[in-house]
């Protein structure tokens, strides 16, 4: 009899464990379109309305014990605070002569289609009802989908309710009727072609595993000046070949640069803070459309 | 293997459910110190340490491939650590049959490790292809210290929602051995 037990607790601990693996290995084997994605998407579009309705209810309950940390942590950040305001307002002094001055290069180059005016993008505001747990899949769930005009592969941009914490967090990994997945730039699949405001470096920003507010700028060479300080935005597309373009318009901002490991040299390592504090994200947008393929 | 109830069965599957649901909702939004609190390996020991190895494996299994479905994951990834997490916690039952208060303390942090880092080095195996800052150590002590702090009323909620179902509770027996004229133990010196 105990050995009975014994077998039968043995066969189904062995029986888990490869379905699991087969699980694993049919998942990554097989392509987006795949039965256990289709399985993942039917699933979801299931759980979703519920998530929404648990995301409201319990609304109330995240607010208290965020109102909480922030208390706490905000006696800490009051001396930090203060340091970058006075920094802000020389940054701000010296802005405002480069504001006049790109103003007038734009009349003069006729760049009028300015970035920050998302309209032709087509913006789609929609709700952030759930976060995944994991420290490795960066991913959040919003309460608009296809039925809106959101396809899979779409930039979304965030905000935190701080001044700067405006730009891009991440890309439309699932769209639903009425739900999206939305990958994170802090997810390790996804990457961002982008350029140095200051002196048009480009590069490819990646994420640093266990980390939301350090960001890499890949691919730099070691002629390419990069400080501190220095603002990263998306390059869009910048190949003349149409099926290459790239999903994120020119532009968005995505973050500072806070330091450069071995600058001037092949290994050097450029490390960048995101504008959005991606975990104090409850609004998104979504850009529906391409304008002239994301070109700049 | 004691005999599981259909009544027990459905509070154990709508268990499963719920807590996915609310540590995708609303626990992954709340930040203490940094980090947020993972419920679904302090559940899944949980059941585990009170039906026993077989319903906690099972049990670890059918949150994972839920967990891996709902967040759009690689499926199987969740249910291999949450199966091994319910069986582990399963065979403390079955072999020592912990009684002490800090029990379900020590099984949630201990969870918890396995959980977070085993969860991480099949990431490393499957070919993650990004530099893993100090941070992550330090978020998952975290994440260890902060499920350890809940694990006792999270232990407490699931026993007291599975409690009346379960076949066979350590507790109840020893109570009701003092209870029905066997020898306390204070009596036998």
């Amino acid at each position: 009899m105990y050995d009975k037990t014994v077998r039968r607790r043995r066969a189904v601990l062995g029986l888990l464990v490869v379905s699991s693996l087969i699980l694993l290995t049919v998942y990554f084997g097989e392509s987006r379109g795949g039965a256990l994605h289709s399985v993942q998407r039917g699933l979801l579009a299931v759980v979703s309305p519920i998530q929404e309705g648990a995301s409201r209810a319990l609304k109330p309950v995240t607010n208290l014990f965020g109102w909480v940390g922030d208390t706490v942590s905000a006696k800490g950040d009051l001396k930090d605070t203060r340091r970058e305001r006075d920094a802000w307002r020389r940054q701000a002094i010296r802005n405002e002569a480069a504001v006049a001055e790109n103003a007038q290069l734009r009349g003069l180059l006729g760049l009028d289609q300015s970035p920050k005016d998302l309209t032709p993008y087509r913006p789609v505001t929609a709700r952030v009802n759930g976060q995944s747990p994991t420290l490795w899949y960066a991913r959040i769930f919003i309460d608009k989908g296809t039925n809106d005009g959101i396809r899979d592969g779409m930039p979304v941009l965030g905000s935190d309710g701080t001044d700067e914490g405006t730009g891009l967090i991440g890309k439309v990994e699932t769209a639903g009727s009425g739900f999206s997945v939305v990958t994170l730039i802090t997810d390790a699949s996804v990457e961002v072609t982008a350029i140095n405001v200051q002196n048009t470096t480009s590069g490819v920003v990646a994420p640093k595993a266990g980390n939301p507010r350090d960001l890499i700028l890949k691919y730099t060479s070691k002629d390419d000046k990069v400080a501190k300080g220095d603002t990263i935005v998306t390059a869009g597309t910048t190949s003349s070949r149409p099926d290459l373009d790239s999903p994120y318009p020119p532009d968005l901002p995505i973050g500072r640069v806070t330091r450069v490991d071995e600058p001037g040299s092949e290994a050097q390592q450029v490390h960048l803070k995101p504008f959005v504090d991606l975990r104090h994200v409850q609004f998104v947008q979504v850009l529906t459309k391409k304008v002239d393929h994301n070109r700049r | 293997m004691a005999r599981i109830s259909p009544k027990l069965l459905l509070r154990v599957a709508l268990l499963g459910v719920l807590v996915v649901l609310l540590q995708i909702s609303a626990v992954s939004q709340i930040y203490v110190f940094g980090t947020t609190a993972d419920l679904t390996p302090l559940v899944v020991a949980a059941v585990g340490l009170l039906c026993g190895s077989m319903s906690g494996a099972v049990f670890g299994f059918a949150v994972g491939l839920f967990l891996d479905t709902a967040l759009v994951q690689t499926m199987g990834l969740s249910s291999l650590v949450l199966t091994i997490v319910g069986y582990g916690a399963g065979r403390l039952r079955e072999l020592r049959d912990p009684q002490a208060a800090i029990v379900p303390v020590l099984v949630g942090a201990v969870a918890t490790a396995v959980w977070t880092v085993g969860f991480g080095l099949l990431n490393f195996l499957l070919g993650v292809d990004t530099p893993v800052s100090f941070l992550l150590l330090r978020q998952i002590l975290s994440t260890i210290v902060l499920n350890a702090l809940i694990a006792l009323p999270v232990f407490a909620l699931v026993r007291r929602w599975l409690g009346p179902f379960l076949p066979d509770d350590p507790r109840r027996r020893r109570r009701r051995a003092y209870t029905t004229g066997g020898l306390s133990p204070l009596s036998r010196a």
